[in-house]
């Protein structure tokens, strides 16, 4: 072969390449079409009537309104349960414990937990809060299902965010005298905080369109009005779109209402998306993590 | 002093926190598993009905299939389960009136434990299966136990009839190799594009391409189930009904593909992951050996990250197989061994979800659906597991 | 500084261009906003072997790399002027990277062994090069070990891991990996940093060796190496090539004052 050959290999690189390219292209349209056939759609069905009205005629024409503020309920509580929680037990697995066999064993049961189906969720979140505590269908028992579900996806980013702050952090906060819980409080936690927000708003992300988990805690078919307490049930944006698409009372007729709590569902997910993002980058640039 | 203590304080606080997962995972085990097993102490049969039969009647115990395929006239003679060679009479009550006028019965059928308890001494062969409050006080017929169900034929029992009558049929076969088959499958369309995709990303692609992809695909995996199983309702079910002349759409294809499209995020991600971890060093020293870019992934790059692929080919199986809403919507939910795949076929977890809220509580049939989640729960924890230790052993390896 | 300005001061009389197995002229790189090369020229003959010294980050390892083309993995690479290997411009269109890159071996600073056995640790030039022929494969890969003095230390353990062998061990499994595809140009990335005395002596006798059929470029950080080794010194400084002379000029009277101080320890 000399230096300016063709030769076979060079070939099989290009076709697979090329192959690759298109698989990856592939993958991409797939997402594009979804995304563009349900917002094509249902764009048109989404106005501000959509979302403050209540439904009407069998969920055939009016609005999502409660499903909406049910969403808004749903994920303010399963955050108010959760994020906390989280957040401490990232600390206290990155920053107190060594590596230990606690550590390893919470990190798997963590680990676990991440990758129980959502439907064991909704049957536990049935069996415990609904029957044995008392519940009933409520709010509450959707919450806290629901925020059993996001805990371990906020560990998880709080862990991570807290491992990649510089140890010369927290050597020079120690060195200068600070105990461990000033160092973690002054130092470590703004340092990490972008990527700990991040992981906030990706499991608001998560939990708003969760369905298994509150079929049997909390979601109501239909409820035209708003919850007062947390002993309420309430209707939910996803177990919606699923009630006015396989069971409705008249499915056909409430089409264009599915095809506009879809594209609500995505809108949500993307400003989610687009939010994480931005935050990542500006707080991140703020104070330079690794 | 009161710094510390509160120092220690907000340790402890801090270490509470972090039992909570721990706790919640015990807490899932014992109530899945409490709920669950209780379903093998359970009668197939409904309410307080009681099997009744001729007291010459050698069989003292019949199991729930048994009793279907009697009344399903399937089985027409008793010595096919354990007796003697005699037909069995079938007793229902929707033929009650062949046998007896209503002023036999009396008014508030106060005359028919009597009633019932001659008929089945009359026919030697005769069967029936009626509540308890019609038993008669001093009865000569014989009362036998339906089996309880048992674990063997819960797993390979291959009906699922939960509300049938007179006993309930818990075989949950069916169901078992609907989720895997549905999920495989699956896999089988995802694995490979997943896979190119990442090693596009990790390897050909360049830096803008890959800040346009990323995104992307962390947005694919955010979509809720909910809004997939939509699409498929609605796309791929109407799509696979007239491409191949089916009378549904609603078929395992539709769920395999509505599912691969769901693992695909997981699967690139994870890959990519594993691709990228190549040391640099290998990559330099084939390339500096004259091999191409592609002779380099295929027999430096993959070989290295093999336990990384194939731990993603593992999640993207566990994600599938624990998949609800969207498979709910798509594969029309039969509950029969699935043969092809242009079937509808039912899953573990969309039968929990379809069946949880008509199942009244603590009943035979709730208690089966939550033995349904121990198995997904068990199916799911040995994926989890098998990754996370293999994951380790990668690590030190390294 | 001009080409011939370097050949001027070169002891060794100037013959026409082509009588040099590489050379460069007025190569700039730059990555990114960082001008990491600044308009190198220099000419390497046959059979020598060419020591690339300077402090860390003065561009010697990045010049080294323009040889086999090995910058063109980083993004935001751009670089300008022109490499010759054999007279032909290595960074022209029609030459296909991969071709070059048989022709061009290398040696890294760590040693980088596949995590596969030994044998096809040798033999994997020649599998992506597709030589598929069974005998000829094995007879390659034990001339290659051979020359790298290997063989006797791994004749009876071809099938076992190289990840088992020692740090010497390994990156003369390297080089004969290198040596495997006939090269005939071996580039050296500071070959022996990594390793204990013992071994650095072997590798600097193979080199010694290995001269009378390829050409060598060494980087080294180690000024007794390159006196010990090299025939030609080059002497990099803030991405400029100060100056390149026979090794004994380099050691013993400089023209620079900075190479003075760089060789007498002053910085570095």
């Amino acid at each position: 072969m000399t230096l300016f050959e063709i030769s076979r290999k060079r070939l099989a690189e290009n076709i697979a390449f090329w192959i690759f390219r298109l698989l990856s292209l592939g993958v991409m349209g797939i997402l594009f079409s979804i995304l563009g056939f349900i917002l094509y759609k249902g764009i048109d069905v989404v106005n501000w009537d959509f979302i403050t009205k209540m439904p009407e005629d069998g969920m055939t024409k009016g609005g999502i309104y409660p499903a909406i503020v049910g969403t808004l309920c749903l994920i303010t509580g399963s955050m108010i349960f959760a994020f906390p929680i989280g957040v401490m037990s990232g600390i206290y697995i990155n920053e107190y414990t060594k590596d230990s066999w606690y550590r390893r064993f919470v990190q798997l049961m963590t680990a676990n937990l991440a990758g129980i189906p959502s439907i064991v969720f909704g049957l536990f979140g049935m069996a415990l809060f609904v029957n044995k505590l008392g519940f009933g269908d409520s709010i509450l028992a959707g919450s806290l299902t629901l925020g059993l579900l996001a805990l371990p996806v906020i560990i998880r980013t709080t862990e991570e965010a807290l491992k990649s702050v510089d140890d010369s952090y927290r050597h020079a906060s120690l060195a200068l005298g600070a105990t461990k819980l000033q160092t973690i409080h002054r130092v470590t936690l703004p340092v990490a905080l972008p990527n700990i927000i991040t992981g906030f708003i990706l499991s608001i992300g998560r939990v708003s369109g969760e369905t298994a988990p509150i079929l049997f805690t909390v979601a109501a078919y239909f409820l035209p009005k708003l919850p007062s307490s947390i002993h309420d049930q309430v209707m939910a944006l996803p177990y919606h779109l699923y009630v006015i698409s396989t069971s409705g009372t008249n499915i056909k007729d409430s089409r264009a209402m599915a095809y506009g709590t879809a594209v609500v569902l995505i809108l949500i997910v993307l400003i989610l998306n687009l939010i994480a993002n931005a935050v990542r980058r500006y707080l991140g640039k703020k104070y330079k993590t690794n | 002093m009161i710094k510390k203590f509160i120092n220690k304080l907000i340790e402890g606080i801090l270490m509470l926190s972090s039992t909570v997962t721990t706790l919640t995972v015990l807490l899932i085990i014992v109530f899945l598993f409490s709920e669950g097993l209780s379903v093998f102490k359970e009668s197939p049969l409904e309410g307080d009905n009681i099997i009744v039969l001729n007291h010459q009647n050698k069989v003292s115990h019949i199991s729930s299939s048994d009793i279907k395929d009697i009344f399903d006239q399937k089985i027409t003679n008793w010595k096919l389960i354990g007796g003697s060679n005699d037909s069995i009479i079938l007793f229902t009550f929707n033929e009650i009136n062949n046998y007896f006028s209503e002023e036999e019965l009396g008014p508030e059928f106060e005359y028919l434990p009597a009633k019932m308890d001659s008929l089945l001494e009359s026919q030697s062969g005769m069967i029936a299966v009626f509540s308890k409050k019609y038993l008669l006080k001093s009865h000569r017929s014989k009362i036998i136990q339906a089996d309880k169900i048992n674990p063997y034929s819960f797993i390979n029992g291959s009906e699922w009839f939960p509300t049938a009558n007179p006993a309930v049929q818990l075989g949950v076969l069916p169901l078992i190799l609907g989720t895997l088959y549905v999920s495989f499958v699956a896999i089988l369309f995802a694995l490979p594009v997943g896979l190119a995709t990442a090693i596009y990303m990790a390897e050909v692609a360049n830096e803008k391409t890959r800040r346009v992809f990323k995104p992307v695909i962390e947005l694919l995996a955010g979509i809720p189930s909910v809004v997939y199983g939509f699409f498929g309702l609605i796309v791929i079910v109407p799509l696979i009904q007239s491409s191949f002349h089916l009378p549904v759409g609603e078929t395992g294809l539709a769920g395999s593909i509505i599912l691969a499209i769901m693992a695909l995020p997981t699967i690139i991600t994870v890959s990519e992951d594993a691709l990228r971890n190549t040391p640099r060093s290998m990559k330099e020293a084939s390339l500096a050996l004259g091999a191409t870019k592609w002779q380099t992934i295929v027999r430096i790059v993959i070989p290295y990250s093999y336990s990384g692929i194939s731990a993603a080919a593992i999640l993207g199986i566990g994600r599938a197989i624990g998949e609800t809403m969207a498979v709910l919507m798509v594969t029309g939910n039969a509950a029969v061994i699935p043969h092809t795949l242009l079937e509808p076929v039912r899953t573990i977890p969309a039968t929990i979800a379809a069946e949880l809220g008509e199942a009244p509580a603590n009943g035979i049939h709730y208690k089966a659906l939550f033995a349904l989640g121990c198995i997904l729960f068990l199916i799911t924890l040995i994926i989890n597991l098998w990754v996370e230790f293999s994951s380790k052993k990668r690590r030190i390896g390294k | 500084m001009l080409l011939e300005d370097i050949l001027a001061k070169s002891t060794k009389p100037i013959k026409h261009s082509n009588m040099f197995k590489i050379e460069s002229k007025d190569v700039h790189l730059h990555y990114g906003t960082f001008h990491a090369l600044k308009g190198i020229n220099m000419s390497i003959e046959k059979n020598t072997v060419t020591a690339l010294i300077g402090p860390s980050g003065c561009g010697k390892s990045t010049f080294l790399r323009l040889f086999n083309r090995m910058n063109d993995l980083i993004d935001d690479v751009k670089i300008e002027g022109q490499c010759l290997l054999d007279g032909k411009d290595i960074y022209s269109k029609e030459v296909k990277i991969d071709d070059l890159r048989k022709r061009v071996g290398m040696v890294f600073q760590k040693p980088n062994p596949f995590p596969k056995t030994i044998f096809e640790n040798v033999a994997y030039g020649l599998r992506v090069n597709s030589i598929t022929h069974k005998s000829f494969i094995e007879e390659r890969v034990e001339r290659s070990l051979k020359q790298a003095a290997l063989w006797d230390e791994v004749k009876d353990k071809l099938k076992k891991s190289a990840m088992a062998l020692s740090g010497g061990q390994q990156q003369r499994l390297c080089i004969a990996r290198a040596l495997a595809i006939e090269p005939s140009v071996i580039l050296m990335d500071e070959p022996a940093s990594a390793l204990d005395p013992i071994s650095t002596a072997k590798i600097e006798e193979l080199i010694y060796e290995l001269k009378s059929e390829f050409t060598i470029i060494i980087v080294t950080h180690n000024m007794q190496q390159a006196g010990r080794i090299s025939d030609t010194t080059a002497f990099f400084y803030l991405g400029e090539l100060v100056e390149i002379d026979s090794t004994k000029k380099i050691f013993t009277n400089p023209n620079d004052t900075r190479t003075q101080n760089y060789i007498t320890g002053r910085f570095g």
